[in-house]
């Protein structure tokens, strides 16, 4: 197990690494000048210089790529143009209120996919199976934005049955859990649908298996077979699914966060765009990168404890 | 006293392109403390047989007529709750492939906890029981193991436990489905002398099938033939052995490798294929293939009984 954790993990920093390799050749080939762009149009030649020389920009691009690495392994992503505070700060601020909304987005799709995936793989063909069957596949194909507005109209503003904006007080728990309640069902309800069809599936060739043939054999409860002898092997594929599910959760979030004007590191990226603010645009990817890494790195270790075979292989 | 008794069982499969009839008239007694053999090439329905005695038919398959009696109750008349309640507990079942058959994300231990769910014993009591029952079946060091997962077991440790777990309720039918067909042969015979071992301990009947010709002479006390769904011979083993009446049963024992008293590069096969079990005709089952056909084959054959060995063929009238 620690053999492999500790490969998984240096696979890891390999994958970042280049992630900034590639996000440093971006920010280098982006048209203009980083501290005209930082200064203004009314700044000076000189001033200019001066910040270039600040920047060390007028380094060689390999230097200059070098200090960019070993400052981003260090946290330092430099400071963003608007306020001049540092790149990390702003970001790691944001960063808890998309956590918080992919949290919620993993919570639904795992407490409505699998069982959904279970139910339908007991009667596969049924009515309730078919029915369910189309459901997945339309809000699989709808973009979470789509769901995020129709989310909106409906229990907002038609209903007014839950918040539209905003992430609620930021003291009050239970507040704040009713503002994730729409904003996470748009970022998951497309991943209840894929749950929902993967479980399934894996379900159906599970219970074809010849040890479930054994399990009835020995009389064993239905309940029992299908919950603790077919499910717990039929979930694995899931988890390591629900690590590639989260990047896409994160890209869902930054609809999600700009519908529902949210905080969090989507509408940071949003914003950031729109204002040009370059450094901050390279750290938030940078940063969710990071996330989306770590958190396929955690899917991978658990299934290592979920599956006694890979286990021993570890 | 027969523990099982199964009387003109006929089972059919719906499928796309017709009913396919799996089981015809199989008539077959399992006496008390005796092992039964089934014997018949691949797709003669053994495994609807024993599907069928364990009510885990697929859904497409029915019991069209016929009795399975187990301890005097018919089988084919209960639901699946009486049923379960007789699985694992009175009749339990060891399968072919010891690779699969145990639960990979499940321990030994827990495994054989589950079996005796039914039990009132306390959880140390039952895991006690689960230790007891790997010591018969030789498994070495036995409190590591009920916390072991079965992919750490060989093959053949794997098929130990499989037979460990269907005997821990001491059944009084053990249904072994090709034990040991996926075994080499050192490990064949290890585990046909631990059958025969607990069968004798336990006091248990067994219905052991196979392909293997010399496992059956081995181990069993009377031997059933089937061919294509049907039963075409039944006796004691000494009388299938030495004197078959039936044309396929002589064909068969022909054909057997461990047979051969010369080498040879060419093992005698029967030509033809087995029949189309959906265009099933009056006839003789085994006609298309037999040497010693004649017309009056295409008329059902008779039950020709000499000495308890049975057989159905044209040819033991004449
Ligand atoms: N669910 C099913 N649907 C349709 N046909 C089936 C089904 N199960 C079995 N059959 C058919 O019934 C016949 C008997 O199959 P069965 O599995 O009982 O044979 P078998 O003697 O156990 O063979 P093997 O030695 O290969 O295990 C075969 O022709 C098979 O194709
Ligand atoms: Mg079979």
């Amino acid at each position: 197990m620690l053999n492999y954790s500790v490969k998984r993990l240096g696979l890891a920093v390999i994958i970042v690494s280049v992630v900034m390799l590639l996000l440093f050749t971006m920010i280098y080939l982006i048209p203009g000048d980083p501290a005209a762009v930082a200064l203004g149009p009314r700044a000076t030649d000189a001033m200019r210089e001066a910040l270039r020389v600040k920047m060390g920009l007028d380094q060689p691009i390999w230097i200059q790529f070098w200090n960019f690495f070993i400052n981003a392994w260090q946290g330092d992503l430099g400071n963003e143009v608007l306020s001049d505070r540092p790149v990390t700060d702003v970001v790691l601020e944001q960063l808890p209120f998309t956590l918080a909304l992919i949290a919620g987005g993993m919570i639904w799709s795992i407490a409505l996919g699998i069982p959904l995936g279970c139910w339908t793989a007991i009667q596969p063909g049924g009515i309730v199976d078919r029915i369910i069957g189309i459901l997945s596949v339309g809000v699989i194909a709808v973009p979470s934005f789509v769901i995020a507005i129709y989310a909106l109209l409906i229990f907002a503003v038609s209903l007014r049955w839950l918040p539209a904006i905003g992430a609620g007080d930021s003291g009050d728990i239970i507040d704040q859990i009713i503002h994730l309640i729409l904003p996470s069902l748009a970022v998951g309800l497309g991943w209840v649908g894929y749950l929902a069809r993967l479980v399934r599936a894996s379900m159906l060739e599970v219970l074809e298996a010849s040890h479930i043939r054994t399990a009835r054999a020995f009389g064993l409860p239905e309940r029992l077979i299908t919950y603790r002898y077919a499910l717990t092997i039929a979930i694995l594929p899931t988890v390591t699914l629900l690590g590639v599910g989260i990047g896409q959760m994160l890209s869902s979030a930054v609809f999600a966060e700009i519908v529902f004007a949210r905080p969090g590191v989507g509408k940071l990226v949003y914003d950031a765009i729109l204002t040009r603010n370059y450094p901050l645009v390279s750290g938030a990817v940078l940063v969710t990168t990071v996330l989306f890494i770590a958190i396929n790195l955690i899917a991978d270790l658990v299934v290592g404890v979920l599956d006694p075979r890979v286990r021993s292989r570890l | 006293m027969n523990i099982l008794e199964i009387q003109n069982l006929n089972v059919t499969f719906d499928t796309e392109d017709g009913q396919l009839r799996a089981l015809r008239d199989v008539s077959f007694n399992v006496p008390e403390h005796r092992i039964v053999g089934i014997v018949g090439e691949s797709g003669c329905g053994k495994s609807t047989l024993i599907n069928s005695i364990l009510g885990l038919l697929a859904d497409n398959g029915q019991v069209e007529k016929g009795k399975i009696l187990f301890e005097g109750q018919n089988l084919t008349e209960l639901n699946s709750s009486q049923l379960r309640e007789l699985r694992g507990v009175r009749i339990s079942t060891v399968f072919q492939d010891p690779m699969g058959a145990l639960n990979p994300v499940i321990s030994v231990g827990t495994q054989m906890l589950h079996i005796q769910y039914r039990s009132s014993l306390s959880k140390s009591e039952k895991l006690d029981n689960a230790a007891e029952m790997l010591r018969r079946v030789r498994i070495p060091d036995r409190e590591s193991a009920l916390t072991r997962y079965p992919h750490e077991f060989s093959g053949g440790m794997k098929q130990r436990i499989a037979i460990a777990m269907a005997m821990m309720m001491e059944p009084a039918l053990l249904i072994a489905d090709e034990p040991t067909t996926a075994l080499d042969a050192t490990l064949e015979v290890a585990t046909i002398e631990l059958l025969q071992d607990l069968q004798q301990q336990i006091g248990c009947s067994v219905l052991f099938i196979s392909h293997h010709l010399g496992v059956i002479a081995e181990l069993c006390d009377d031997v059933v033939v089937m061919y294509a769904g049907e039963v075409v011979e039944r006796g004691t083993t000494r009388q299938i052995f030495y004197r078959p009446m039936h044309p396929y049963t002589e064909r068969l024992l022909q054909c057997d490798p461990a047979g051969q008293s010369e080498r040879t590069r060419h093992l005698p096969t029967i030509p033809g294929e087995i029949p189309d079990l959906r265009l099933r005709t009056p006839g003789c089952i085994f006609a298309a293939r037999c040497h010693c056909r004649e017309d009056i084959c295409d008329s059902t054959p008779p039950e020709v009984e000499i000495e308890g060995q049975s057989a159905r063929c044209h040819r033991l009238v004449a």
